[in-house]
């Protein structure tokens, strides 16, 4: 395959990362061009290195549109990259934030948060995310391990199944009691990133520092610990401490994707996968990449959400899925 | 040493001992499985333990490795606790290839070799010329470098194991434990592998100690060989010397002749079938 054909060392070394990072450019800049009313990428451009406030399009670009192609690329990154962490380190291909529950779980408490006790203060949403998304975590580790054999990776599927089923119908009832209330939240609860207010970046931002820093200095652990906790204890690796770190990360970035634009799904499943495809299994590789590709992802899919059925807009997770289930279904075919 | 049953001189092995196990007991959940357990193994050598299903072989050697904790006892490696020195200290002295490491699909054979240098690297210090050299050499040592650019998972079973020595190998520690690293094997590759480890203590004078389950194997390969049963050690000594009939029929309850094996001098079990064949004959 392809992973081979990667080389780690020298002038060609840096080809593919700045290739990729001239995609994500492009893509952010073709996603703040699309919208209501299209605008050249040249005059994108323009209004990014050269603001004019005179410039009735600048204005659009840097108040409305820059904001949210900045969020589709830190939404992207995070959950691409909880989404690698979490398959490495449960050493099972199925695991990403959403199908481990801990979307919901994140989803759920703000909702709770939200809508019961009507606090909407943007400074702590990230923090009840977090609380959410750790406390589903736990749930489905506690019912897969308690479930004879262990926490295998069927087991820990199945459990962040029930979990999701029964959030998710909790979630429901209450924004079927409250509609007024839950308004807002509907579109949000579906994964968008439209009307998103700017202070919620400002909130989340050390949430989403926190998890990309861990996460990237524990990525050439993770490569070890996929092998095994007695080969990464062997190597000299605390697990324990690993472990911890990695949940922490995760729990981290889930909050943030959730704060910002609501339950993803599957970008933490597809982008990983296919970006294994090209690097091979070592995360130091795995994990930068998926944040690139995470991105690049969800500028893509936000660009088409607002293209497809122009002028309405298709809310943006449902483009995830609408996008990504045919591509998950085509790397199963290739691969998995 | 009293509670040995057969107690023989280690005179024929080199007399430095960097790593010992002294009253060990260790265990799951609570459970001892191996109980006030001493060994010393010598430097430079090729220890190998055998034993019945659940005597505990294995659990010793996750102890020394300090994958396990102890729940009495010490194991001292270079004469400080390993439980108690930091881990990556200890990886930088002692490697640990557990049984049947799985490596993630699609994972190179380079990739793969080059985890075992993860105690020699640091947040700053990521990948040397000093790792890539290791690497290289250890793969070279085991013999897979034609395979380096190749899927871990395209290998044969023989390959595959040889790629995990390679990793311990390029940890550069000076003790290497190995948890049957043979099972599941061809004979043939077996006592290829088993070549590789002996040259590896030999040639390069370092310490393996090795859970095997192939008693012949064993008596073919090991220098100090280590019987344990329930939990203890029942014998130790150089093979010539544990290697009995006696020792056999007591730790495996196997009634065996003892051969010699002319080319090597070493000994040969062959267990006793005879009485099988009559019954099922009649």
């Amino acid at each position: 395959m392809t992973a081979a054909a990667l080389p780690r060392h020298g002038v060609a070394a840096w080809v593919a990362p700045l290739g990729g990072l001239v995609v994500l450019c492009l893509a952010f800049g073709w996603h703040i061009a699309v919208g209501a009313k299209t605008i050249p990428l040249g005059t994108v451009a323009e209004a990014l290195l050269a603001y004019d406030a005179g410039v009735f399009d600048h204005v659009v670009i840097v108040d409305l549109r820059l904001p949210r192609a900045v969020l589709a690329v830190l939404v992207g990154a995070s959950l691409a990259v909880a989404g690698a962490l979490m398959q490495g380190v449960t050493r099972n291909p199925l695991a990403e934030p959403g199908i481990l529950g801990l979307l919901i779980g994140a989803s759920f408490a703000v909702v709770v948060f939200v809508g019961v006790f009507d606090l909407a203060s943007p400074a702590l949403i990230p923090l009840v995310a977090a609380l959410g998304a750790l406390a589903a975590a736990m749930a489905v580790w506690g019912i897969a391990t308690a479930a004879p054999g262990g926490a295998t990776p069927l087991t820990l599927v199945l459990s962040g199944a029930a979990i999701t089923a029964f959030l998710g119908a909790l979630v429901t009832v209450a924004t079927l009691l409250d509609e007024q209330t839950f308004e807002e939240l509907r579109v949000w609860l579906t994964g968008s990133l439209a009307g998103r207010r700017g202070d919620i970046l400002v909130w989340t931002l050390p949430w989403l520092t926190v998890g990309l820093v861990i996460a990237f200095g524990v990525a050439r652990q993770v490569t070890a610990l996929a092998m095994g906790d007695e080969t990464a204890v062997g190597l000299g690796m605390r697990v324990g401490r690993l472990k911890a770190l990695v949940l922490l990360a995760v729990v981290a970035l889930t909050a943030s994707a959730v704060a910002i634009a609501g339950p993803m799904g599957f970008v933490g499943l597809v982008v990983p996968h296919a970006v294994r495809l090209f690097v091979g299994q070592d995360y130091r590789l795995v994990v930068p990449w998926s944040a690139l590709a995470g991105a690049i992802y969800l500028l893509v899919v936000d660009i088409a959400a607002r293209l497809v059925l122009a002028p309405i807009e298709i809310s943006t997770g449902l483009v995830t899925a609408l996008l990504g289930a045919p591509i998950f279904v085509w790397l199963v075919r290739a691969r998995l | 040493m009293a509670s040995h049953l057969y107690v023989t001189t280690t005179a024929t092995l080199p007399d430095g001992c960097r790593l010992s196990a002294q009253g060990v007991s260790a265990g799951y959940g609570g459970a001892a499985i191996v109980q006030d357990v001493s060994l010393d193994v010598p430097d430079g050598a090729l220890t190998v333990l055998v034993g019945p299903n659940g005597c505990g072989k294995s659990t010793l050697l996750k102890a020394m490795a300090r994958v396990l904790p102890v729940s009495a006892g010490r194991v001292l490696l270079d004469g400080a606790p390993v439980h108690e020195t930091p881990t990556r200290d200890v990886a930088r002295r002692l490697a640990m290839l557990p049984q049947g490491p799985v490596a993630p699909e699609g994972l190179r054979v380079r990739e793969l070799v080059a985890q075992g240098r993860f105690p020699h690297q640091s947040l700053l210090r990521q990948w040397s010329r000093e790792d890539a050299r290791a690497v290289e050499a250890a793969m070279a040592a085991a013999d897979v470098a034609q395979f380096a650019d190749r899927p871990v998972s395209d290998l044969s079973g023989g390959q595959r194991q040889r790629c995990w020595i390679a990793m311990v190998l390029a940890q550069e520690t000076d003790v290497i434990l190995l948890d049957e690293p043979t099972t599941f094997l061809d004979l043939k590759v077996q006592i290829d592998l088993m070549g590789l480890l002996r040259r590896i203590a030999h040639d390069e004078g370092r310490t393996l100690v090795v859970v095997l389950h192939e008693l012949n194997v064993a008596a073919a390969f090991a220098d100090l060989l280590v019987m344990m049963k329930g939990g203890r050690i029942v014998a130790e000594g150089p093979v010539g010397l544990a290697f009995t009939a006696e020792a056999l029929s007591d730790v495996f309850g196997l009634e065996a002749s003892i051969l010699t094996d002319p080319e090597s001098g070493r000994p040969v079990c062959v267990p006793r079938v005879a009485r099988g064949f009559a019954l099922a004959a009649q």
